[in-house]
């Protein structure tokens, strides 16, 4: 009996072993075509390894890098991506704070309106969303995190109150008898407690806003400001042949931070996809 | 210490409610009104009563954008989520490289939308020129199943962690009765484990619907429509009446569209939440 169970694991292991090199190829092939010179890469030749005559070493990404603005994008990305998150975790935290503490029917409708606003499809707000946010100046990489914070706040505010209700509210009068404010309350015995959620919250919403690409294409103009995900569409968009050597090698700038990353935080990343998904 | 939480109640809920106020209500609740009217900007509407709902439902394209959308949903949505389980299933039998799998099935959640289309095209382009059919531009079979493979390489290692967060809190005691009580492996899995995990699967079977409806990025990305917008879905239907339209009429049937999906995504979620909640069961 456990001979034929060790066997038939062995098999199992084998033929996930199989799926898991078809789940990675996709991004294989992009990086061995990146490799090949800008003519060389054909739509039937994809699968075809690089060979001596075309191979181009690093060419495509020096273009990517010099010519076709992908540091610019990185670093709009990266400035969207962390202001947005920072205000998300700070300000739906304390929000969340309060309205699981103070029963007010505020309180009630509010949360109501954030759990509503998770459903809503983007289509619904976007044409409407851009105007404001033309109109209010909120244009640019360097505030577009206040509508990140107001389209990011349904999640976060319903995944912070439901870590909210376990905290015992005796910690919380014990700190205010002793003198604390209530914002000193939340900072300093709070949000330390909040830590697994806050990690999760964190990542749920990075994943989101950096990968995001019609609401920065909406609200962003897109001569000055292009993101990553716009910056690749971009290159298809622009009239004329498509340069896909540059092209896969922003494609590959873009997917190896992102597996660097993974790899290195996994276990959380994991571990706050599941958490989010059993408060979700 | 609700009273002294009172007092200060702008500081903790005004800077969310003042983006939240900017980033959804207002413009939530004006489109609602736009759908009403003719305009091409906020300021210059025109109310117009219920025409541009009455020229939507009559829209051949919506209508097939939306019978396409239905169509993908259902395929997803099953092969994501039996996909998913059977891997989660396997993973939780203690295998060799487990990690290791784990690792690597749930890494194409991570890449965008739009990347993660084009690393397709070029795939799907390379496959079917290879056998001799037309590319994906011209091909809207291939267009639809590219877009179901697509969908589940991304979704498939994100629910797999669900449902392996559901395995591991089923206590081992319970599958040990089962199996004591001469209960075969099938039957376990049916009687015992799926109905112990039935919260990831309301979890799992709202998020791949939500997703699968609301799906923007890859459709763009993929086959951006083509040919022709056979392959357009829902919300790129949406977005090309808004913005791909020469013509003052369009804005209005454009955000009446946009009201129609948001009441469709809402209650098709609110009708899954129902039914599968009903099937949960207490521990």
């Amino acid at each position: 009996m456990k001979k034929r169970t060790a066997r038939i694991n062995m098999v199992w292991t084998v033929l996930l072993s199989i799926l898991s090199l078809l789940y990675i190829y996709p991004i294989i092939m992009i990086l061995l075509n990146s490799l090949k010179e800008n003519t060389s890469i054909t739509t039937s030749g994809a699968f075809q390894l690089p060979t001596a005559e075309n191979f181009a070493g690093l060419a495509n990404y020096v273009d990517a890098i010099m010519s076709k603005g992908f540091l610019q994008s990185l670093l709009y990305s990266l400035v969207i991506t962390i202001t947005s998150v920072a205000a998300i975790l700070i300000f739906c935290s304390m929000c969340a704070w309060f309205i699981t503490r103070v029963r007010w029917k505020l309180s009630k409708v509010l949360y109501f309106l954030f759990v509503f606003s998770m459903v809503v499809p983007f289509q619904m707000v976007m044409f409407t969303l851009s105007q404001t946010a033309d109109m209010l100046k909120l244009n640019t990489p360097w505030n577009i995190w206040v509508i990140y914070l107001g389209f990011g706040a349904g999640l976060a505010v319903f995944m912070f109150t439901g870590f909210m209700k376990s905290i015992p509210l005796e910690v919380e009068e014990a700190s205010m008898i002793d003198g604390c404010n209530p914002l000193q309350t939340f900072f300093l015995i709070d949000f330390p407690m909040l830590k697994p959620t806050i990690v999760s919250v964190g990542i749920l919403q990075a994943m989101w806003v950096w990968n995001d690409y019609l609401l920065p294409t909406l609200v962003l103009d897109i001569k000055k400001y292009k993101t990553i995900p716009m910056l690749i569409q971009y290159f298809r968009g622009s009239y004329g042949k498509v340069e896909m050597g540059p092209m896969m090698a922003c494609i590959m700038l873009t997917v190896i931070p992102i597996v660097i990353v993974y790899l290195l935080g996994q276990k959380h990343i994991i571990k706050g996809v599941a958490a989010g998904a059993v408060k979700g | 210490m609700e009273r002294a939480l009172k007092r200060y109640s702008p500081i903790f809920i005004l800077p969310t409610f003042l983006a939240f106020l900017i980033g959804f209500i207002i413009p939530f609740a004006e489109g609602l009104y736009l759908s009403f009217c003719k305009f091409t900007t906020v300021g210059n509407a025109k109310w117009t009563g219920i025409d541009n709902y009455k020229y939507v439902l009559t829209d051949s394209s919506f209508i097939h954008s939306f019978c396409f959308t239905t169509a993908f949903a259902v395929v997803s949505i099953i092969l994501i989520n039996v996909l998913a389980f059977a891997l989660a299933l396997l993973l939780t039998r203690k295998l060799k490289g487990t990690n290791l799998f784990r690792t690597v099935f749930f890494m194409p959640n991570l890449i965008g939308g739009i990347v993660l289309g084009y690393i397709w095209q070029i795939l799907i382009n390379c496959v079917l020129s290879l056998v001799g059919k037309p590319l994906l531009a011209l091909n809207t079979t291939a267009g639809y199943w590219g877009m179901i493979i697509l969908m589940c390489w991304q979704q498939i290692g994100y629910m797999m962690i669900i449902y392996i967060a559901g395995l591991q809190n089923v206590p081992d005691d319970l599958i040990e009765a089962a199996r004591i009580d001469g209960s075969s492996t099938w039957s376990t899995l049916w009687r015992v484990k799926i109905p112990m995990v039935m919260p990831s699967i309301t979890i799992c079977v709202f998020l791949t619907l939500t997703n699968s409806f609301k799906l923007f990025d890859q459709n763009l990305a993929l086959t951006a429509g083509d040919p022709n917008h056979l392959t357009e879905m829902l919300a790129l239907n949406i977005y090309n009446t808004f913005y791909s339209r020469a013509g003052a009429q369009w804005k209005g049937f454009g955000q009446a569209k946009a009201v129609l999906f948001c009441i469709l995504v809402i209650v098709l979620s609110m009708i899954q939440l129902r039914a599968t909640r009903s099937k949960e069961v207490q521990q």
